[in-house]
């Protein structure tokens, strides 16, 4: 192969290296707005449901729910978890002992934890690890009070991510544990 | 040698560059791999009014090429086809450096297209043989993938797979719009059809080895299970539903067994199910995750993923109850296990401090070749005739196809349409 082919070749790669580089930035840039776009939204969307499960509607129960108190430790749904582990970390117990003790509180209420992992991994040994971590919240709830016949364990693995750029903070926020109450007394 | 020199001379410039290689430039860098053999295939002569719907010099060409042993020569180079086998001139195709050429004619009879071809050894100066197929109009370009395997066989001694169809998952949208499918496709990606939707995730599809199923994890009842699929009659019926997950379905060689990851008794761990009966016995006892089993072609033995030793590895257990063995070392971790159709080496996906990526290991000397240097490479699937692997990695976030020559030299990405695409099965021949 001749020496014009190479140079030929060497710029039309760095060409190509130049097209490729440019858009990642602005697709990351525009993502990260959007998101901040969509949890505006979400939380401003969140206060109306709470403005309204406070009873300012007409009808409503006028008693509070303490799981729509923002200021509760039972508004906080999300744990957290490290690469490739499903040790519960502390900070998140305090929450969840307050979750065990409303369940234990509320007997026909139902919860379910749902485990989610990062895309570092492959998609069915992290399905394994999904259910690894739900089960992980499981233990330290039913050790707090709540019943094992309250709590629900599924896994979607990587599957159905909040966080789509490929950076540590992305995929931090998909390596959780979701509580979701099926039925909340 | 020049080939070999100036490959890792570029390679060498694109790493000071970015520090990592992207899928689009891979395809470029391998061009041209020492040892490929040089093949002309001429544009096929049309026999009839107006255009025919498809290039099939063209697909052959390109199919050649995704298979890393056929160096295709450009069509621009090439002297002119001959009319037919008599006029073979083999000094003028050895005069542009091809050892074989491959050349034909299609003509359309009723609602078929009668395609010709001939393959010519350039260097024996001989027509290796002649061929006409009969091809329905509408499907000519699964005509040009079995022109394809016919020459490729022709060639090389083994069978082609480019007849054979991929399945995978395609997944639109973000959020609550997010919808994923299970498609069929063409080998080259072309032809997809969707056979299933869901709201919910769909995983892990794989064929049953007839051909005309496929099974998969499906997340409709907001939980995963396993069901099985009739590609040509859409039948559907689940085959999996126990307390926690249900995953990882590979089918034994012999269509009567498959083989899964079940977590009903607490802890994942794998199992092996009659299909005829649905008797389940329990192949593994552990307390770690134990997933992603695949067979090995007698049938014997089974491997599959274990962080037991602290990180994902794979492991090999001989049925029905041998101890199973440790088999990865390399990386900090390993998952995902292909077995070759001839079960002498395995593709996996090692995990290491560049991200994912696809490995082969030749079970004989244990020997270990890296095949890909994405960062995301997942979900290796190998060609029926084990010349190829077709796996998930990504553009820039996007999820798209890929595919790499058993000997890790040549690189492609698949077509794929909007959205993104993931965890492809191709299927037996």
């Amino acid at each position: 192969m001749n020496t014009t082919i190479r140079w030929a070749l060497v710029i039309l790669m760095a060409g190509l290296l130049a097209a490729c580089a440019q858009p990642k930035r602005d697709l990351t840039e525009a993502e990260r707005q959007a998101a901040e776009a969509a949890a505006e939204a979400a939380a401003a969307e969140q206060a109306r449901r709470e403005a309204e499960a406070r009873g300012l509607g007409p009808d409503r129960d006028l008693r509070a729910d303490p799981l729509d108190d923002p200021q509760s430790l039972l508004a906080e749904r999300l744990v957290y978890f490290d690469f490739d582990r499903d040790t519960v970390r502390p900070e998140f117990v305090p929450m969840l002992e307050a979750h065990a003790r409303y369940l234990s509180q509320n007997s026909g209420a139902r919860l379910r934890l749902e485990g989610h992992t990062d895309e570092r991994g492959t998609r069915e040994y992290n399905l394994a690890l999904g259910e690894r971590r739900a089960q992980a919240v499981r233990r330290i709830m039913t050790l707090n009070g709540a019943r094992d016949a309250q709590l629900d364990v599924i896994s979607y693995g990587e599957e159905m991510p909040v966080a789509f750029t490929q950076t540590e903070e992305s995929w931090a926020r998909n390596r959780r544990v979701e509580l979701v109450y099926e039925v909340r007394r | 040698m020049k080939h070999r020199t100036l490959q890792i001379w570029l390679l060498g410039i694109l790493l000071l560059a970015t520090g990592q290689v992207s899928a689009v430039l891979e395809v470029t860098v391998t061009e041209g791999v020492t040892g490929a053999i040089p093949v002309a295939v001429t544009q096929f002569a049309w026999d009839g009014s107006g255009q025919p719907s498809e290039d099939v010099g063209q697909i052959v060409g390109a199919n050649l090429t995704r298979s890393g042993l056929f160096d295709v020569l450009a069509r621009e180079r090439l002297p002119r086809a001959p009319d037919g086998p008599d006029s073979f001139l083999a000094e003028s195709w050895a005069a542009v450096g091809a050892e074989y050429l491959v050349s034909g004619r299609m003509r359309p009879e009723g609602g078929q297209v009668l395609v010709e071809f001939h393959v010519f050894d350039v260097l024996a100066n001989q027509r290796l043989g002649g061929f006409r197929i009969p091809v329905p109009a509408d499907m000519l370009r699964r005509g040009a993938h079995r022109v394809s395997d016919i020459v490729y066989e022709q060639i090389t001694g083994d069978k082609g797979a480019f007849s054979a169809r991929i399945a995978y998952v395609g997944v639109t949208g973000r959020g609550e719009e997010r919808r994923f499918s299970l498609e069929v496709a063409d080998s080259d990606g072309a032809n997809p059809r969707t056979l299933y939707r869901s709201s919910q995730p769909i995983m892990s599809p794989e064929w049953a080895p007839g051909g005309r199923e496929l099974v998969y994890v499906s997340f409709e009842n907001r939980r995963s299970e396993i069901f099985r699929h009739n590609v040509e009659t859409g039948a559907r019926s689940s085959l999996a539903s126990f307390s926690g997950i249900n995953s990882a379905p590979a089918w034994s060689p012999d269509g009567t067994r498959l083989a899964m990851a079940l977590s009903r008794d607490g802890t994942p761990n794998i199992y092996v199910m009659d299909v005829e009966t649905g008797a389940l016995s329990q192949i593994t006892r552990s307390n770690a995750i134990d997933t992603e089993p695949a067979w090995s072609p007698d049938g014997q033995t089974i491997y599959f993923t274990s962080d037991r030793a602290g990180s994902p590895q794979i492991y090999q257990m001989r049925l029905p109850d041998g101890a199973a063995q440790r088999l990865t070392f390399e990386g900090s971790s390993a998952g995902a296990a292909a077995v070759a159709p001839d079960g002498k080496s395995l593709v996996y996906v090692q995990g290491g401090q560049g991200g994912l990526r696809l490995a082969r290991m030749d079970l004989d000397n244990r020997r270990v070749t890296l095949l890909t240097s994405g960062r995301y490479d997942k979900s290796p699937s190998f060609a029926p005739n084990g010349s190829m692997i077709i796996y998930s990695t990504t553009d820039r976030g996007r999820g798209i196809l890929g595919s790499v020559s058993r000997d890790g030299r040549v690189h492609q990405r698949l077509a794929a349409r909007s959205g993104e695409v993931r965890e492809p099965a191709w299927s037996p021949l």
